[in-house]
Order: structure tokens, then sequence, then C-alpha cells
């Protein structure tokens, strides 16, 4: 344990005890063990009460918190942060536990201050201020966002939020980016359009115009609330099934044009090796799953398991999931949760009988284009061996070993 | 006869009666759509061409956004080390067993993708090193050290001599050896995996 985590409770107990902590009986101060892996947060105070019904609570108060007993957390690397799919149970991804990527860190950005700039190919170029952005009709949509880099093999001991924890799910809120144009008067003739951020980076993407008048939003409101600043407070570009890199955060300009602009992040960054080419502009992310339960590190006992998954696809809605116990042999039909959304995280359930023996489970999805979630050889026979890391969906599989544990089956990669 | 007449004479009053009222529900329903839906709805501000002067910054591999000034390789090698060697290295190759802050630019022995075997425009530098360089001051350089810095790493990379200038003429006027192996994305959904 850090020490930045044994000087919490001294800065908590530091606090002023208010009535309702006396009330909520903060003063039963059993201490559990510290080898407990909670044990960070009973010492910040959360009493153990050997009978809840035998003592009130705490009051109302003005922000919930997790139980102290649950620890869903992010997994961060030097660019990224990745969501815990594995200890999630449906679709919405809770904002705080939303994966992150961001190529200079996270900007601070004073709301009053921003503003959105819209020029080149219009009628009349324009300033929105986010005050502005928010008059205008809005537009609620759940879909995921999954960043193209999302992939990871290679080991056993892996969970699916290493694997593929670079995919989140939110009910964004905001406008459509049709509007917007709609009001500046975009030249029929423009092709595309530079979508910039303000960080650090002030990292850029070029965008066909045929998604503005799709269904490309921009968006300052994340599952009910203002939209958090890892994604890209106040407003970001959300592009529906798109890659995430091209969801351009902390959106500050626009400028509309009819070449794209070949930005190092679409030609030195978020391109591949397709055989002797190199592929540029892949803007699609093809469908995916992933069973996330069981999968590694949890266990599973003989009898009836609810073999759990999220599925999803970047070109539509997920049509069918299919689950094999049996290392591929052969395939069942998942039950989808319903209702399924268009470009969405869809949760998958499929009951299974386990009897004890060894064996591998695997899920696989087709979307409404007919296309199916390939294998891993599959890919490499289509792209060949120097495949790189973008844009890799294959169908993984978990292992089920005969005493219960599960662990990743790791194909090769090279 | 007449009764025939008299009847067809009700029918077209009731059809036009109907036509009328369609017409009149049409336009009513047209006008609240207009109402609903204004030609602009006045939010917003119309930008100056100050406005767009301060944030424009992109260069297209056209030239199109290359701000005057020039550098050439010699004032790039001193910017280089004194400003991007601390994390892409002195010479701005990958080393082998190391991991540097900052991908290696300089095409070494091996496969790595740098700006010399992946970059498909030379543009491209310029748009990314003035915009995000150095890491710890972005936007620090001025357009003349981003010109020599364009004018080190291409010299580098082998792809321009150590004499020449660049500048908004020359810079997009440098052919990548990489751009003829890009493609643009063929996938499409349905059956076939590509």
């Amino acid at each position: 344990m850090s020490m930045e985590q044994q000087d919490k409770p001294v800065k908590t107990t530091g606090k002023k005890i208010s009535r309702r902590t006396l009330l909520g009986g903060a003063l039963a101060t059993a201490i559990l063990p510290v080898t407990s892996v909670f044990a960070k947060y009973i010492q910040v105070g959360v009493p153990a009460i050997p009978d809840p019904t035998k003592q009130p609570g705490p009051l109302p108060g003005k922000v919930g918190t997790r139980s102290p007993f649950e620890n869903p957390v992010k997994k961060p690397s030097d660019i990224s942060s990745r969501t815990p799919l594995q200890d999630l149970y449906s679709t919405i991804t809770p904002s705080d536990l939303h994966f992150e990527r961001h190529h200079a860190g996270v900007p601070s950005i004073d709301p009053n201050q921003y503003e959105l700039l819209i020029h080149g190919m219009v009628e009349r170029p324009m300033k929105f201020s986010l005050h502005d952005l928010k008059r205008f009709p809005s537009v609620t949509r759940t879909c995921f966002i999954e960043c193209a880099g999302n992939f990871r093999t290679g080991k056993e001991d892996i969970t699916v939020q290493e694997i593929l924890g670079l995919t989140s799910q939110s009910e964004w809120t905001g406008v459509m980016l049709s509007t917007l144009f709609r009001e500046l008067g975009v030249d029929p003739k423009a092709t595309w359009f530079l979508a910039e951020g303000g960080d650090a980076a002030v990292l850029t993407r070029s965008i066909p115009i045929r998604k503005a008048w799709d269904d490309a939003m921009i968006v300052y409101a994340q599952n009910g609330e203002a939209i958090r600043p890892e994604q890209g407070y106040p407003a970001r570009l959300l592009l529906p099934g798109w890659e995430g890199n091209t969801n351009v955060k902390w959106l500050r300009r626009i400028e509309i044009s009819d070449a794209p602009y070949f930005t190092r992040e679409e030609t030195s960054k978020y391109t591949y090796p397709v055989k002797d080419k190199i592929r540029m502009f892949s803007f699609e992310m093809d469908a995916r799953s992933i069973i996330t339960y069981p999968s590694f590190p949890q266990t599973i006992e003989r009898g009836w398991i609810e073999i759990r998954g999220i599925a999803w696809s970047g070109r539509g809605k997920v049509v069918k999931v299919e689950v094999s116990t049996d290392a591929g042999k052969n395939w069942n039909e998942a039950r989808l949760q319903g209702p399924v959304l268009e470009k969405a995280h869809t949760y998958f359930r499929h009951l299974w009988h386990w009897d004890g023996s060894e064996t591998e489970i695997l899920s696989r999805v087709t979307d409404e284009t007919g296309y199916t979630q390939p294998t891993l050889k599959q890919l490499i026979d289509a792209r060949g061996k120097d495949i790189g890391g973008y844009h890799m969906n294959p169908v993984t599989a978990w292992r089920i070993k005969r005493d219960g544990n599960v662990v990743f089956k790791p194909e090769s990669h090279k | 006869m007449l009764k025939k007449l008299k009847l067809r004479r009700s029918h077209a009053l009731i059809f036009g009666g109907i036509t009328i009222i369609g017409m009149v529900i049409w336009l009513w329903l047209s006008y609240q759509n207009k109402q609903k839906w204004p030609q602009t709805f006045g939010y917003g501000k119309t930008a100056t061409q100050q406005d767009i002067t301060k944030w424009d910054i992109d260069v297209r591999p056209d030239g199109k956004g290359l701000p005057e000034g020039s550098g050439n390789v010699a004032d790039g090698a001193i910017i280089y080390t004194n400003k991007c060697a601390a994390c892409h290295g002195a010479d701005g190759k990958e080393i082998k067993g190391a991991k540097l802050p900052g991908p290696p630019l300089v095409v070494g022995g091996g496969k790595t993708k740098t700006i010399g075997n992946y970059w498909p425009y030379a543009t491209t530098l310029f748009d990314y090193v003035r915009r995000a360089m150095p890491y710890n001051a972005p936007g620090s350089l001025t357009n003349d050290e981003v010109y020599s810095l364009c004018a080190w790493l291409l010299n580098e990379n082998k792809i321009i001599k150590a004499n020449q200038i660049m500048n908004a003429r020359t810079l997009p006027k440098v052919e990548m050896p990489a751009q003829k192996l890009f493609i643009v994305d063929d996938r499409k959904g349905g059956p076939e995996v590509k």
C-alpha cells in the first residue's frame, strides 16, 4: 500500500464530525483486518456494524457513493485507462469508469470561456458558446465509443479489462452536427471537415462530411450530467460506431473543406499494414464480442452457469451472438438483452451446465450487415502477418480448468 | 338523369371538400413545422477573420495553411538537440532494448515505423510539430524553428539534401517514400473479412 493511501484516514478523521456522522453510527469504529482488499475504504471511516437492523444508518447526502465492498476501478497506463468490463452487469459504463485515451493529458477548460469555432466552406463562419450549443434542439443517444487500438493478448492471466477495456458506453446528449451545419450554410461542394481538440495535443482528425449529415453529434452530457473532463468536457464530437480517436474531445474548432488534411493521427497513427499496403481512414469499428463472465480471474463451480458478455458493431445493430462451450465445435445462439440499439454494446446471456471437465468458451457476433466476428487467423489471412494493433476484433476464448479456474487463451499475434 | 347529375354534384362537393380540408391541414402542418424549425435559430456569433486566424493552424498536403518563414538542416540540428533529443534520443533512431519517452523519428535498421518509412506527407510534420511539440511546451516553436526541424528530420531520413531550405513552397513538394503504400479503407461490412 502506498503512503498516499495510508495518509487518507488522517485527512478524513481531521474533518469536523457532523451531526450526520454521529447519527450515522460512524463512532462504531470496529476495525477490520487491514489485509482486506477493501482496507483503504474501511480506513477512511466505514464502520463495521454487526447488525444493521439494530442501528440507524447515515442520513441522505449530497452525492452518493459506491458500497465500500465494491471496488471497480479503471486500469491506467501513461496513455490510457481501461474500463473494468468484467465488473459491470449491463451495458452502460458508469461515467467515472469510462475508458480514457488522450494524447497530452486532460485539459482544464472553463465552460464560460469555451467557444466552438466552425469555419471554412460555409456561408457564415460562426462561434458558439457552450450556452449556445445547449440552446439548440437536443438529442439523446446511447452508443459505444471504442479505441481503434483495443486488443491485448499474449498471456493467460489477463482480464477483460486488459484485453479490450478501451470500449465503454454512455447515454450522450447534445446537438446534431447537421443542425449546426444547417445554421452555417455549408457549401454543398464540401466533402470533409477537420475536427480539432482544445487539449495540449490540439488533436485533429479529418472526417468525411457524410458523417455530419448522418448521425454525428456534438455532445455536452454523459449519462444525464455534464460530460466528464476525461471524456471531453465541456463538449466533444460523437461519431457513433467510428473509431474512438475520431470522436475528438474538448472540441474547439471545425473547418469544412473539400479534402482531408492527412494529420498525424490519421497517417502515422490509426493506420495499419494490409499485406504490402497501409490502410488509412478506417472509421467504422467492426463487430466484436467478448464473454465477461466467466473470465479471468474468476472461478466457477460445477452446475448451471449463466455465461454473460457484450457484443457490438460500429455498422449497426447486433443481430446474433453465438456461444460455444466446447472450444468452437458447436455454437448456440445466446439471448440478447433488448432493446438492441444501433452501434451499441448489447448484453448477451447463455445458460450452460458445466460438468467439471476442461473446456474453452467463446463468443462470436454477427451484425446487421451480415458480418461475423472473425478469428485471429481469418484476420491474419486477410491482412497479412504484419497485422499491427489497430482494428483487431478477433474471437477470443476462455479456458475453463478442471478446478474451476478461468484463464485467457492467448493466441499468437505475429 | 337529373338525379344522377345531382348525385355526381354531391360527390364532387364531397371530394372537393375533402381535398380542400386536406390542403388546409397540409398547409397548417407545414406552417407548424416551419414554426418548430426556423430558417435560423440565431444562436452564436459570426466569427471574425481574427477569430479564425487565431486558431486556424492546420496545414494540408497541398501546402494550404503553411505560413511564411523558412528553415534549414543546420539550424534544425541545434533545435532538435535542445528541444527534442531528451525524448526522441540523440539521433532520433530506435535504440535496441531501450524505450524512450518519444517514438523513433529516423529510419534505423529495423522495421519500426518512422517518418522516413511510414509518413505519407511532409506537410504533416509541420502541422504536428507546430501544434503539439515539444510535449512539455506545445505551440512554443516559431515557424522558422518548425521549418528547420522539418528540414533536419527529412534530411536525417535521407529524403532531402543537407542544403535544401524548407518553406511554404518547398515543403509540399517533398515526396515521401511511404506515400505510395497508403490505401483508403475498403472494409464495408458484410460477410467478407478484410
